[in-house]
């Protein structure tokens, strides 16, 4: 029953975000501080992240590929396609869940354990609004960018491990990139990373902003959102897949 | 002025607040006292909106704010200042930021002007050059007059503090208490704290509500309350130390008999020590 408790809980959070904001320059400002966190606050590790994944995808793709028949230019191939396909949106996202998501949890649950919230609500501002909603447009905005940033990233390190290896030539690389690209892979991607960015922002949202007791319930509920967001990124990604990739 | 009528607070089957009734004016100091775990915060938490009541009314200037729709709360709320337990000082902002922030949010002012309030407002609660510092560099006492500063900025008519001495020392405390007190006066403001310090009580209670177990157990005045003949009052207010002389003073006054061994030339001797002394180690 209790699932049903916080879906109801969940769902009435996000109603109640919808207000009109009290000052309008203000709310620009906190979204402002948002994207400055959520989106400058990660570059580090998804820049790390995204050359790494796209360097082993190259030399493990090599190892595989033990066929003479098989060109080498379909190494660049099939990293363009995973990283743009699965690494760059879910793998990305899901770091981004521990990153931010933990952040967004811990800031809010401090925030409502140590009474901060009950202080703006007693001003007469409306918390879900001024606290989480910026919170989940940042992220829409921002998370969509990583990803785009993290898929070129990706591509370029395994060019980089590619050459360095002596694996591909870096014409052979970009000859493979070239063919038989399909558009649609890039627009599914944001399609997930959109998803997912929701998912990062307002799971760990309403588990901080729901939080009682004191630091080690705010810890619990940053651990419990970062799996519970974890758990709908995957299930999201097989259901986003099954529906808009034809098979 | 702050009405409260008939109400009624439980949280599943344990109920906190049994028909309470209380009328707070303005220009005073309205106390709730009890001991841990009477309601005095869960009755604070519903006049303030931030719990709703099962059933009765909070009326500000005689409107039923339990009723209204969010909208109207929103500006009663403009009208209510707020002083918390822990200060409840917003971590990433300074002191400076702190108290301006209701200024950003509900006023068009221009930053001079907002600056000026909110030096004016450090000023009064006796706070310089302390405009860039984070809470997490301020004392308890500091951070408490800050978080009184960002109350009174909008110059709210309601004042509300939830036990403004908890973890202070006994001078910074009566600091505070003074504070409280002429800000109250000062800007006519209703002021209801939340207390089970029997030193605020005598300081600052120009009307004080007694709590037991959810119910109204007594109310009246800081000199009314050391006459009172309540019983769970006054093993409450006798706890403390600072009362006993006070008890003594009253048992001298009716029955001409004090309620300890002490001497009577001692008790009436303000300057004398009040401390029983130590035993010999003989």
């Amino acid at each position: 029953m209790t699932i049903f408790y916080d879906i109801g809980r969940y769902l009435l959070m996000i109603k109640g975000m919808f207000s009109r904001p009290e000052n309008g320059k203000m709310y620009w400002k906190e979204f402002i501080h948002q994207c400055s966190e959520i989106g400058f606050g990660s570059l580090g590790i998804v820049a790390i992240i995204s050359v790494f994944i796209g360097a082993v995808s190259t030399i493990q793709t090599a190892y595989q590929l033990v066929s003479p028949l098989i060109p080498p230019s379909t190494i660049g191939q099939i990293v363009r396609d995973t990283v743009i396909l699965e690494f760059a949106p879910t793998l990305v996202c899901i770091v981004l869940a521990g990153v931010a998501g933990s952040r967004i949890a811990s800031e809010l649950g401090n925030m409502r354990v140590s009474e901060q919230i009950d202080a703006l609500e007693i001003m007469g501002i409306n918390t879900k609004t001024y606290l989480i909603l910026p919170k989940i447009v940042a992220s829409l905005l921002m998370i969509p960018l990583l990803v785009v940033m993290s898929m070129a990233l990706g591509i370029w390190g395994g060019r980089l491990a590619g050459t360095a290896a002596g694996i591909i030539s870096r014409s052979t690389y970009d000859r493979g990139l070239h063919e038989f690209f399909v558009p649609f892979n890039v627009f599914f991607a944001l399609i997930k990373s959109y998803v997912f960015a929701f998912i990062i922002s307002s799971i760990p949202a309403f588990y901080g902003y729901y939080v009682k007791g004191g630091a080690l319930e705010i810890g619990r509920a940053s651990t419990k959102a970062v799996v519970v967001s974890c758990i709908l990124i995957l299930f999201a990604d097989y259901v986003l897949s099954a529906l808009l990739l034809p098979t | 002025m702050i009405e409260v009528k008939n109400i009624h607070k439980s949280f599943g089957d344990k109920t906190i607040i049994k028909d309470v009734s209380a009328v707070m004016k303005a220009g005073q100091c309205n106390l709730i006292i009890g001991t841990s775990g009477s309601g005095k915060t869960v009755l604070m938490k519903c006049m303030v909106g931030l719990f709703a009541p099962d059933s009765g009314e909070v009326l500000y200037h005689g409107q039923d704010f339990t009723a209204m729709n969010a909208e109207d709360k929103t500006e009663i709320r403009k009208e209510i200042g707020m002083l918390f337990q822990g200060a409840a000082l917003f971590d990433s902002l300074t002191v400076e930021q702190n108290v301006m922030f209701p200024l950003s949010m509900f006023t068009k002012w221009t930053f001079r002007k907002k600056h000026e309030r909110v030096n004016e407002v450090l000023a009064r609660v006796n706070l310089v050059d302390a405009n860039k510092k984070f809470p997490s560099e301020l004392s308890g006492g500091m951070k408490k007059r800050v978080a009184l500063a960002r109350a009174i900025v909008l110059n709210p008519k309601f004042l509300f503090c939830d036990e403004p001495n908890s973890g202070l020392d006994p001078q910074t405390s009566l600091v505070i208490d003074r504070l409280i007190k002429e800000i109250t006066i000062e800007y006519n403001i209703t002021t209801v704290v939340n207390t089970h310090d029997m030193n605020s009580v005598m300081e600052i209670g120009n009307y004080i509500l007694y709590m037991y177990q959810g119910n109204k157990e007594w109310e009246g005045t800081n000199k009314e309350i050391i006459f009172s003949k309540n019983q769970r009052l006054n093993d409450f207010i006798f706890a403390s130390e600072f009362l006993k002389d006070a008890k003594d003073m009253r048992m001298l006054e009716e029955t001409g008999k004090i309620s300890n061994e002490r001497n009577m030339e001692e008790l009436l001797d303000k300057d004398a020590p009040t401390l029983v002394p130590p035993p010999d180690d003989e």
